[in-house]
């Protein structure tokens, strides 16, 4: 029994006056892929930018690799993280955005390697060849020298995903990568992702409302429903045999909605 | 009959005066404004102030005003400067103060994503702003930029007061010296209005060909 790599403990987190996540906590192991289901507005995106650092935490704390990601321990004692705490803890963490963010003004291949040459000292010519190993991998290599504005979106998301693998992160997190694009577009994304979960080892949390793929790729699906799990489970418990009201009433929605499950 | 040919000379020379204390009042207006746009963006308090200071001073009074004081003025304080240092003090400066807002402007106007995404693939505060939000806030400085060059070389007529040979100051010569107002105004006239279209059209080709690539047709 292995330690966990994500550790949430009780985390707070408001937007003015409304409070999205109240005491929430949850664990992930190492290489273990999570399915983050629920209606819009449960919270899911917010809990994947807190584990980006894009968003502060009011309370709690969260471990990752057995280390504070919001704290630094000093002394025996607890402050809160700076820059380069942060900065580090990032080493571990990559994510996907839903529309892609990709840097305009950069073609595909210097989206790709920017990061390594700047934050991992890589040379140029190491980061390019790791680089089209990638997006070999994600299908783009015959697009290396193209810019973003002339890609499909799922083209540009399959170079946003070589973007964050370049960093090579610990922890995958996917914020609904798939929503924005074309119905006939999602399936290429799918399927990169599919191969990231069946030929790697990192540990993936991805917030989808595609349930059959989150059935196929997922080893635990948690539903979420206004900040908190409601029920977790096995996919084929969830999917086939939900318990809590809630969830059978959201896949109920999805199903009439057109997702197949 | 006029010896014009010598009377042009003049005012040639006077336009390379003008030409020069426009290139270098713009380069120092540059300077300025990145460093006063960026010292309004900064996490200091004390920064920002400063920038605030230095670009509403600037904006708020006039630049005959600013150059008769870096010319007249400074040298009580034992900081004398030459007609040209003072001109390209005093359009640096001035010009800069709006340049600063500009850029102000242009950064402010990247989208948040853009931020979210350095952070994500860990970049710096100063790596995500000189490789990501400025290259792209560049774009949307540049054409406001070329308007203000212009606004620079159409102040830099000003500099004749404190007797610097530009080509406002030749033209009054060749007048005062031949009598004739109409040829060397309209000479000037035609010269001021040339530059302005060089700088107009340095911009837009600079423009072009920084925006290729960004539209998804050129590359
Ligand atoms: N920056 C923000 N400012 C104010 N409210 C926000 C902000 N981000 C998210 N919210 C609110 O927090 C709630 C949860 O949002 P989110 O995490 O995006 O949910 P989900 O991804 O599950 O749809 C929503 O009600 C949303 O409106
Ligand atoms: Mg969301």
């Amino acid at each position: 029994m292995s330690a966990p790599i994500i550790k949430i403990d009780g985390i707070s987190k408001s937007f003015g006056t409304f409070k999205v996540l109240d005491g929430l906590s949850m664990q992930v192991m190492p290489r273990e892929k999570l399915a983050l289901i629920g209606p819009s507005g449960s919270g899911k995106t917010t809990i994947l930018r807190i584990l980006m650092t894009l968003e502060r935490i009011d309370s709690g704390h969260i471990q990752i690799d057995g280390e504070q990601l919001y704290h630094m321990e000093r002394n025996g004692q607890l402050l809160p993280a700076d820059e380069r705490h942060l900065a580090r803890m990032r080493q571990k963490i990559g994510m996907v955005f839903q529309l892609f963010n990709l840097f305009p003004h950069k073609s595909v291949i210097d989206n790709v390697t920017l990061a390594p040459i700047l934050t991992k000292g890589m040379p140029r010519a190491a980061a390019e060849k790791r680089a089209m190993e990638l997006l070999d991998m994600v299908g783009m290599a015959d697009k290396a020298k193209a810019m973003p504005a002339q890609l499909s979106g799922g083209q540009k998301q399959r170079v946003a995903i070589a973007r964050a693998l370049a960093l090579q992160p610990r922890i995958m997190l996917f914020d609904e990568v798939t929503s924005a694009l074309d119905p006939e577009l999602v399936e290429e994304v799918l399927n990169v992702l599919w191969r990231l979960c069946s030929e790697t080892d990192m540990t993936m949390l991805l917030v989808t409302h595609e349930m059959g793929f989150a059935h196929d790729f997922a080893d635990r699906v948690l539903f979420f429903d206004r900040g908190k799990i409601v029920e977790e489970g096995k996919p084929d418990e969830i999917f086939r045999n939900p318990k809590q009201e809630r969830t059978q009433g959201f896949l109920k929605k999805i199903i009439a909605a057109g997702h197949r499950v | 009959m006029t010896q014009w040919s010598g009377y042009f000379g003049l005012i040639l020379q006077g336009a390379l005066v003008t030409i020069e204390l426009t290139l270098m009042g713009s380069v120092l207006a540059l300077i300025m404004a990145f460093l006063a746009g960026l010292g309004r963006l900064s996490r200091f308090f004390a920064v920002r102030a400063l920038a605030t200071a230095y670009i509403e001073f600037f904006r708020g009074t006039s630049i005959f005003v600013q150059l008769f004081w870096a010319y007249f003025v400074l040298p009580f304080i034992g900081i004398s400067l030459t007609p040209l240092q003072a001109g390209v003090l005093a359009l640096g400066l001035n010009v800069g103060a709006y340049g600063a807002e500009v850029v102000r402007g242009a950064i402010q106007s990247i989208g948040r994503e853009q931020y979210e995404a350095c952070i994500a693939v860990n970049l710096g505060r100063w790596q995500s702003m000189r490789h990501v939000i400025l290259p792209q806030a560049l774009l949307v400085m540049l054409p406001t930029f070329g308007n203000n060059a212009i606004e620079l070389l159409k102040a830099t007529a000003v500099v004749s007061l404190i007797s610097l040979t530009d080509l406002t100051f030749q033209a009054q010569v060749v007048r005062s010296q031949t009598g004739n107002t109409m040829v060397p105004f309209t000479t000037i006239l035609v010269i001021y209005f040339g530059l302005a279209l060089i700088i107009s059209w340095g911009v837009r080709s600079l423009e072009r060909r920084m925006a290729r690539g960004l539209d998804g047709v050129r590359v």
